[in-house]
């Protein structure tokens, strides 16, 4: 993830092809997308009990003790898209979130943990369009980028103009992230010309903002499904794909990240690019986020434990890993009175 | 230096889990870590007997010091079982239902450190015993004591053996234990068990859940010991049954062993079982499969996936996937609660792996082993790969019983098949692809008593497990294990044959006999639906009830027998053909009998001597059995099993093969019937040898055949000398199992001489069956005709 202060810039629009070639940051080239490959997504096959079995024994295969576990806590929480999706956010709601990404643990925690050089903040602050210019300028001086949703989220069915209009607007109040979802449509009727089109237009109007784009897996049927879309957003230029919109019936969860995990593994093998994967809703406790954290350790290696190629949207996992941790300094089980709300 | 918090969220490392084998360690301090045996319900540790250490492969500590049973201890083992046994059979079924429950409850119960044992004795990961292992052997108690309650509406016709021996492996010490004991007693049989050598001690433990559970003394018992002990137990007169699980090499030894005492055995042995990948398959799936497959327990799994084949197209981008896994694979403290793969057995054993990798290097394939500079010292051996491998390579044949895989390619289907097929084993198979219609294809096609779709080392209580050929045979699980363990009550009444000297009833002539007034009838051999001329080109005088000449057959050879099964061979897709095709051409072989009773039943009054009535009651009787196997052909029916996940599993019942089929001299034309019907109705291919005394009644059969459209080769009659006939069949490895029925002690002979390819046997052990008697037909005959595949078949999109 680019983590340049959130001063304003101008939106600089992009093509595929004028793209610079490596936009590096944590060390790795920016997707450029590819041309869409329907025979790739023809040979596409995925066996759900297999996932099923694969993600249920990992869970039982992999644990992470003491500090260990600590460690592996405060790094999952490095990852955290601290998220505020809300009809009744106002500015207000939104500081109090950015004065948290900011100081996301207890000052004695910190140095009982003996973390004080890692200035920890949370991966980023994910918000609505309106919200971008106060989180923007409470985060100015930070690290922390901030999430924009745009193009019509959650549903992403507004007109496609106003959608990428949605998007330049995000990018230009200063949002270097930009968290769209894709036409669901697309996927169930097959039309990947379509989706590749969209996410790529998409991916334009980002200009240097990183696209995240939301598959919405809930709403995509079947694992097969997930994997072409995943492919399709990829070779679109995505920088990472992500679960969904939060607000689906179903979130995400570990046989669908497991499938779009693998889709990155083949994309890397095929093109050489990393893409970045954001499991979102329904992670709300330290051990569910572990068990994200093993699937993406085994499936693609360290790398992507790290905030530029893995994030979390979650709301209320920063609270259950707070507790976590502090009871791993003290022993002591804690409760939610003694941290601070975000 | 054990890192700190802000160095591992640098390195994101996972850090040591141990689990504390402190409980397990204190029940072996309890025991003065000195484990005797457990018999009539009693501790027995006689200080002055000899004794041997159980060590921790792990580290090399010894856990224990475990008494060497010898001859007496198995005698007083058996004595206790067999003076429980009548009891414990006596019990209502709902009565054993309840000590099996209550077993199942303690195993739950005592999970934790019955896991810790395992893995401690073993080296096996702790996650796998505490999640696979353990949990497993309770299912298993829970399934058989429903067994138990419905015994008696469900096998109402059926006796358990008595005592039964059981030996077990070291590779699942637990869990073997449990499918031997739970099908054991719920039958009604009791036990003699014993552990394997190097892993003595959850069996040790499973005594002190048995006095637990209240189970009257002598129901278990438990001698330890290693192979001297084994073969006390196979050769005691008072055991009725011997359960093997363990190598190829011991299972022979012990079909020698057991030959001609009337013991029951089943054998659960070696395997080198083939992974077919086709280009359609989800790989990254196939890999996970590979893992649970072939890295799995260290690969020391009989049913191990060790050869997989993969479609040439997707070979490079599979092994780069495996290769990419494999790093992946944690190896270290077994008691790590994080570690894939623990330690193997033993350092013998460990040798005897790395030699046999070496040795597949040497012949060429390429080694991969990205752990291998990591692989701690000690026990360990790291997850393996070895590619660029031929089926005439050492790696792809022998069972090399560690974490090995080695890697073939194949172009079509068909190649895939025979690359499988291509092996001494039949234990299991994993095919992978996402077309349901070639998975479903493959899966007949292939000769494995389990075959997983999409899928890997998967086991339930509800579904048999067991190979086909040299993998043993004999079902353990669901009602075919239960099977394993009764046997048809009638046979205890059947009488021994009266002492009769065998003596040859037949006379060797070269020239055709004279003084016939009729034309000349030679009777030749019939091979491949054709009349042929022995090979030795020598025939057998045959006498009729009054001592005169009444014809004479060839006497066929060894070269006879070869040809009958090449025949045999080619007549493969009799196996294939549709169920009611296999019931029309038995009916027609029932009418045409029926056209022609009156010159059979005239043929058996003259040959044996029988009353008019008599033989007009067995020509009755053959067509009516005929009938009855024409209706069993498409009603002996498998079965579907719902294991507790997302999948069905296809119990299909198929045929065994090819098989030598000895007939008695009584009842010669029923007997012949009896058993040639069900074998065909099954789809078998049989090499019959027709009774020695009356063949003619075989020879006039064989115009019934050629006129009922009976294929060339699936019945194939040679008639001749007994003895040297049945040598033949029983050395034959190509024949898949025989029947042997007669009133000499050949049976025991056969038995002894079918280890070349442990061949199924099934002989009358010297008791002579009533032909007449419905007990002489149907499922008892029809289970011996086929062998029970499971298909297991996940699904869901």
């Amino acid at each position: 993830m680019t983590k340049k202060s959130a001063t304003k810039r101008k939106h600089a629009p992009a093509t595929i092809s004028n793209l610079p070639v490596a936009i590096v940051s944590e060390g790795h080239a920016r997707n450029p997308g590819t041309p869409l490959n329907l025979e790739w997504l023809d040979s596409v096959q995925v066996n759900l009990s297999s996932l099923e079995r694969r993600t249920g024994s990992l869970t039982g295969r992999r644990s992470v003790k003491k500090d260990y576990q600590a460690a592996w806590l405060l790094k999952a929480l490095s990852c955290i898209d601290l998220t505020t999706l809300s009809g009744d956010d106002t500015p207000g709601r939104v500081k109090r979130l950015c004065a948290k990404a900011k100081r996301p643990v207890r000052e004695d925690l910190v140095e009982a943990l003996g973390i004080q050089d890692l200035n920890l903040t949370t991966g980023a602050v994910c918000v609505y369009h309106e919200m971008v210019p106060t989180a923007v300028k409470e985060l100015e001086g930070t690290n922390i980028p901030v999430a924009a949703v745009a193009a019509g989220f959650p549903h992403g069915l507004s007109p496609l103009p106003q959608r990428l209009d949605e998007i330049r607007a995000s990018v230009a109040e200063g949002a270097t992230e930009i968290d769209i979802v894709i036409t669901r449509a697309h996927v169930l009727t097959g039309n990947w010309k379509a989706l590749y089109d969209e996410v790529r237009a998409m991916r334009e109007a980002c200009g240097d903002a990183h696209l995240k784009s939301i598959l919405a897996t809930g709403e995509l049927a079947t694992m097969r499904n997930v994997a072409k879309a995943s492919l399709v957003a990829m070779m679109a230029g995505s920088d990472f794909i992500k679960t969904s919109t939060g607000k689906e019936s179903v979130n995400a969860n570990l046989n669908v990240s497991l499938v779009m995990l693998r889709c990155i593994r083949d994309y890397l093998e095929e093109t050489g690019y990393r893409v970045g994967y954001k499991p979102a809703g329904g992670i709300g406790t330290a051990k569910d986020v572990i068990s994200y954290q093993f699937l993406m350790k085994e499936e693609l290696g360290n790398a992507w434990l790290q905030p530029d190629l893995f994030r979390v949207g979650a709301s209320s996992l920063l609270g259950d890993i707070e507790r976590q941790l502090e009871h791993h300094v003290t022993g002591r089980y804690s409760a939610n009175n003694r941290h601070a709300v975000g | 230096m054990t890192p700190n918090v802000a160095e591992i969220f640098d390195t994101m490392d996972y850090g040591p889990a141990p689990e504390s084998d402190k409980t397990a360690q204190e029940w072996l301090e309890n025991h003065g870590r000195h484990i005797g045996h457990f018999i009539n319900g009693k501790w027995v540790k006689a200080a002055k007997s000899k004794t041997f250490d159980t060590t921790n492969p792990a580290n090399g500590k010894k856990l224990a010091k475990i008494n060497q049973g010898t001859k007496a201890d198995v005698d007083a083992a058996v004595k206790a079982a067999k003076t429980a046994q009548k009891k414990w059979a006596a019990l209502d079924g709902h009565e054993r239902a309840k000590y099996l429950y209550a077993l199942a409850r303690l195993i739950q119960k005592n999970g934790r450190i019955l896991s810790v044992l395992e893995t401690l004795d073993n080296g096996k990961p702790i996650r796998e015993s505490r999640d696979g292992d353990i949990p497993a052997a309770a299912r298993h108690f829970y399934h058989h004591a429903g067994w138990a309650q419905i015994q008696d509406t469900e096998f109402p016709d059926y006796e358990p053996y008595g005592v039964v021996g059981q030996i077990i492996p070291w590779n699942f010490p637990f869990l073997m234990l449990a499918w031997k004991i739970a099908p054991a007693l719920a039958a009604g049989n009791t036990v003699v068990l014993k552990p394997a050598e190097f892993t003595p001690l959850t069996a040790a433990f499973f005594a002190e859940l048995c006095v637990e559970a209240g189970l009257p003394a002598g129901v278990v018992n438990i001698v330890q010991g290693d192979g001297k002990t084994g073969a006390e137990i196979t050769k005691h007169k008072d055991i009725s049954k011997i359960a093997f699980t363990g190598s190829t090499e011991v299972g022979r030894i012990i079909r020698e062993a057991t030959a001609g005492s009337g013991k029951g055995l089943t054998l659960e042995l070696g395997g080198k079982s083939p992974v077919i990948v086709f280009e359609n398959a989800d790989l990254d799936a196939a890999v996970e499969g590979l893992v649970d497959g072939i890295w799995f327990n260290q690969g020391q799994v009989c049913c191990a996936g060790s050869r997989l084949l993969v479609q040439e197209g997707v070979a490079d981008k599979m092994v780069r996937k495996l290769a990419k896994r494999m790093t992946n694979l944690r190896i270290g403290d077994p008691l790590d609660k994080a570690i894939d793969m623990g330690t193997m057995i033993n350092k013998e054993h460990l040798k005897k792996v790395s030699t046999l990798v070496q040795k597949g290097v040497n012949e060429g394939a390429r080694l991969i082993q990205p752990g291998a500079e990591d692989c701690p010292k000690g026990c360990h051996y790291p997850p393996t790969m070895l590619t660029d491998v031929h089926p005439a390579n050492t790696v792809a044949i022998e069972e090399i019983f560690g974490p090995v895989l080695s890697v073939m390619t194949f172009r079509t289907p068909e190649e895939a098949v025979m690359l499988a097929n291509n092996t001494r084993y039949g234990l299991a198979a994993s095919i992978w692809s996402e077309n349901i219609n070639l998975a479903l294809d493959i899966a007949p096609k292939i000769k494995a008593g389990v075959v997983w779709i999409n899928s890997a080392n998967m086991f339930d209580a509800a579904c048999g497990f067991g190979g086909y050929r040299e993998s043993g045979f004999g079902r353990e699980g669901g009602r075919e294990g239960m099977y394993a363990y009764l046997k048809p009550a009638h046979l205890a009444d059947l009488p021994a044959y009266k002492a009769e000297k065998s003596k040859l009833s037949a006379a060797r002539h070269e020239a055709a006999p004279d003084g016939i007034g009729a034309i000349d009838r030679t009777a030749k051999l019939y091979i491949g639906g054709k009349q042929a001329r022995p090979d030795g080109n020598y025939n057998l005088s045959i006498l009729d009830a009054k001592g005169k000449l009444a014809g004479s057959v060839g006497e066929g050879n060894r070269k006879d027998i070869r040809n009958a099964v090449e025949a045999a061979r080619k007549a493969e897709g009799w196996g294939k053909a549709a169920h009611h095709l296999r019931a029309q051409i038995l009916y027609y072989i029932a009418e045409n009998l029926s056209a022609r009773a009156d010159e059979f039943k005239k043929r058996l009054q003259s040959l044996t001597g029988a009353t008019p009535a008599a033989a007009q009651k067995e020509v009755d009787a053959a067509v009516k059995r005929l009938f009855t196997y024409a209706a069993w052909a498409d009603k002996y029916d498998g079965a579907v099993h719902t294991p507790p996940a997302r999948l069905v599993a296809a119990a299909m019942k198929e045929p065994v093969g090819i098989l030598g089929i000895v007939c008695p001299d009584e009842n010669p034309l029923l007997s012949f019937v009896s058993l040639f019907a069900p074998a065909m109705a099954m789809g078998n291919r049989s090499i019959i040898i027709p009774s020695e005394k009356y063949p003619l009644i075989a020879t006039d059969f064989y115009q019934i055949l050629d006129t009922s459209d009976v294929p060339a080769g699936v019945l194939n009659i040679v008639t001749g000398i007994r003895a040297d006939l049945v040598k033949t069949i029983a050395e034959h490895d190509d024949i898949d199992a025989v029947w042997y029925f007669g009133s000499d002690a050949l049976g025991g002979t056969l038995e002894k001489l079918s280890i070349g390819n442990l061949k199924r046997t099934w002989t009358n052990n010297g008791k002579q069956r009533d032909w007449l008697d419905a007990d002489s037909a149907g499922e008892e005959f029809l289970r011996h005709a086929v062998e029970v595949k499971n298909v297991w078949i996940p699904y869901g999109e």
